[in-house]
């Protein structure tokens, strides 16, 4: 019998138990809906072919292979961040690790399946493993992706078992007997003995070194995938640590915003703290310094080499048809950065002093700059003027007017983004998240959209391949759903583990400085 | 052993797409409606465009501009970026260099679609229609070596085709030649499109043979091979306009 705290029973182990909210009913009979459409438009084009996405050539991969490249980057919050986190004794790390690795998990499972998705003859899934060929860069994908997949599986299992036995010696009355059965078969008959716990500390920290290693062949397999062709733009050496670094950036951002959802629904904002949002955002804030400086050395290369291949593919990012989403990138990942970084600087009491630093300041921003941005993207009728050089300056001076109002919103901002860090982390965390699926999509899409040898293509996606994506994003929330609903959120073992950790370190007399009485 | 190649001199070639259309009769590459062949997804193993594909700074502007035919085939490199990167083995080079696609084997993950630089990989985004009379006229010959589906035999859905150098043809000619009795010779073995070609510009044989058409062309200083600097080594080899 394993007896906790009555504050842990509580917050922890009670919402386990609780009839199903309206709310959780509501959503989930939602998310259920986008996958049951998701599952039909995917059986559709199962049976008609791959005809009905929008794909054709030179555009032989598109939207599928751009989300199996973000979710598995997603995937990379997890298990890594906990695993380093373990690894290197980070104590804060104790409440979020369980949200990160069921975000691996859940990421790997959807991601694997965009796979699946963009194959032509899924019936012939088996002759990867009957005709495998090793040399194959999907073969080195399909082999890692899978450690990975069950080196999370476990990784997320492991901890969890002392807690299934918790549960399973409080179960509150009257709690159905299947879930009795479930919690008392998952935790394979753990008693908390000491050789239990030795083996159990054993084969976790065993876990989080192997899993290191896996994570990031993971990623570097799926750039490679890209950079072992000769394709434009794909053909390049930093993709490996370029994607790795993207991944882990993603997923933090992806972390962010689920352990945000979890603390507010269960309400744990005691342990989900200011603690775990200050260390977890300045890992954030490297990250976003590396892939910055990642982007710009990718591109780099091609601007200066400005070879015939290479550069039309950076053409179109910088100012072609590529170039909204290539800026809309950059934007959102310059404001992330922002949001995490300026706040700080800026003293506690300067918004007396400084107009600018006032949120009615950023409201007139955000009007001006609405205005602007009508005149500039409105469907200007055109004028019949002799020259054209006017109206680019125009523009040119409407842009510079653009960019300042936005840095006047984000000025404006900044006070109140100090006094809400949570919500400021979780509103950068929501720029990344996004702007990290527009990396991929600048990636994958301008390259085989401008091959060598094949005219210039555009892409479209189609109704199904918008359909299974948003039923992909469907599946992954729904897993959690139901992940939460059967699962403390929180690693409640760890967490008791760290107060006693906590608790003797309080004990230990720091050795103070004599006050000397003349 | 021998090593197909193929010569195509452009100073001969009169862009006049008889290539193209041979190969489709003989090959029963699917025929898809225009709205099919705006997403790209004509199926041409034998295309023509202009050169270069897509304008670069050189091409210059109407009327002053450079413009040049070219027609394309499978390259049938000997050092081929699309095998590489299959992950089942359904696309290989045989002992002969001919790069061959096994309709019977391939997963249809398009990895080697992406692979090849020349765009000479098709992918069977619906299952293959012919609308009648062309129902009636589909090349009957098969292909099945060791087994498996390699010829024009018509494609299933959803896997990935390419120019063969009508293999077929190949293989018919050595069956003649074994019914026979005699040696099979490399000139009975003749692609469709080198057949059929209009102005005589396409040439085709052994290039381990000293004496063959092609290796003698191939010595000539107009000789040349898509995307050269790539390193992947054609067989399909051209001559220099002029």
């Amino acid at each position: 019998m394993l007896k906790i705290d009555r504050e842990y029973n509580e917050k922890l182990i009670a919402p386990l138990f609780t009839p199903l909210s309206r709310g959780f009913k509501l959503s989930a009979g939602f998310l259920l809906v986008l996958i049951g459409w998701g599952a039909f438009m995917y059986f559709r084009q199962v049976f008609l072919g791959l005809g009905v996405t929008g794909m054709g050539r030179p555009v032989y991969w598109s939207m599928y292979i751009v989300d199996f490249v973000f979710f598995i980057g997603i995937s990379h919050a997890g298990t890594l961040i906990s695993a380093i986190l373990r690894v290197t004794g980070a104590e804060w790390r104790r409440p979020i690790t369980r949200v990160a690795e069921a975000i691996t998990t859940f990421a790997l499972i959807v991601g694997s399946l965009q796979i699946l998705i963009d194959m032509g003859r899924i019936d012939r899934l088996p002759f990867t493993f009957i005709f495998g060929r090793l040399q194959s860069p999907i073969m080195w994908d399909i082999i890692s992706v899978t450690l990975y997949l069950l080196g999370s599986v476990t990784y997320l299992y492991l901890p969890l078992m002392p807690d299934l036995a918790i549960i399973r010696d409080n179960l509150p009355a009257g709690v159905p007997e299947w879930r009795r059965k479930f919690y008392t078969i998952l935790s394979l008959g753990w008693r908390g003995t000491k050789e239990q716990w030795i083996r159990l500390e054993k084969a976790i920290a065993t876990m989080a070194v192997i899993i290191i290693p896996i994570a990031i062949s993971v990623h570097s397999i799926i750039s490679w995938i890209l950079a072992t062709t000769l394709q434009p733009g794909w053909h390049s050496t930093i993709f490996g640590p370029y994607f790795v670094i993207g991944a882990i950036f993603s997923g933090i951002g992806a972390l962010f915003i689920a352990m945000t959802v979890i603390r507010k629904i269960f309400g744990l904002e005691k342990y989900i703290a200011k603690l775990q949002y200050r260390n977890l955002g300045l890992i954030f804030i490297t990250m976003n310094a590396v892939w910055f400086y990642f982007t710009f050395a990718e591109n780099l290369g091609i601007a200066t080499g400005q070879q015939t291949y290479e550069m039309p593919i950076l053409a179109v990012k910088l100012w072609g048809a590529f170039a909204p989403s290539f800026w809309l990138m950059v934007v959102c990942m310059a404001v992330a950065f922002w949001i995490l970084v300026v706040p700080q600087l800026i003293p506690q009491k300067a918004g007396e002093r400084a107009y600018v630093l006032r949120p009615r300041f950023a409201q007139i921003s955000t009007g001006i700059a609405v205005v602007l941005a009508a005149l500039l993207f409105a469907p200007i009728p055109a004028a019949a003027t002799a020259s054209i050089a006017p109206e680019a300056a125009f523009h040119g001076i409407l842009w510079l007017l653009l960019i300042l109002n936005v840095i006047g919103i984000l000025l404006g901002f900044s006070l109140w983004l100090k006094e809400h860090p949570v919500t400021a982390t979780v509103i950068a965390a929501a720029f990344v998240v996004v702007g990290m699926w527009l990396e991929r999509w600048n990636i994958i899409i301008p390259t085989v959209t401008h091959p060598m040898l094949v005219p210039y293509a555009t892409y479209t996606p189609s109704l199904t391949e918008i359909s299974i994506a948003i039923a992909s994003m469907a599946g992954f929330i729904f897993m959690f759903l139901v992940f939460f609903k059967l699962f403390p959120a929180i690693s409640i073992w760890e967490l008791v583990e760290g107060k006693v950790i906590e608790d003797a370190e309080a004990k230990v007399a720091m050795p103070q400085p004599e006050i000397s009485g003349d | 052993m021998s090593k197909w190649s193929m010569v195509i001199d452009l100073d001969k070639c009169v862009a006049c797409q008889g290539c193209s259309i041979a190969c489709r009769m003989e090959n029963n590459t699917p025929v898809v409606a225009p709205d099919q062949a705006e997403l790209g997804r004509a199926v041409r193993w034998n295309d023509v465009f202009p050169m270069p594909v897509n304008p670069t700074e050189e091409t210059g502007e109407y009327p002053n501009i450079k413009a040049q035919y070219i027609t394309r085939p499978c390259m049938h490199c000997e050092n081929p970026p699309c095998i590489k990167v299959c992950p089942v083995g359904a696309t290989f080079i045989n002992d002969e260099g001919i790069v061959e696609q096994n309709y019977a084997r391939c997963i249809g993950c398009r990895f080697c679609t992406v692979g090849c630089p020349y765009g000479v990989r098709y992918f069977n985004w619906y299952e293959p229609t012919w609308d009648s009379p062309l129902q009636e006229h589909l090349n009957p010959d098969r292909v099945e070596g060791s087994g498996v589906l390699e010829g024009p035999a018509v494609r299933p859905l959803g896997v990935v085709e390419k120019c063969t150098y009508c293999i077929h043809r190949l293989h018919k000619a050595r069956e003649q030649a074994a019914a026979e009795g005699r040696d099979f010779r490399a000139d009975e073995y003749v692609p469709a499109c080198v057949q059929t070609c209009t102005g005589k510009a396409r040439f085709f044989g052994d290039l381990d043979d000293p004496d063959s058409a092609v290796t003698q062309l191939a010595k000539s200083p107009r000789s040349f091979r898509l995307l050269e600097d790539e390193g992947t080594h054609p067989k399909t080899i051209y001559l220099r306009e002029g």
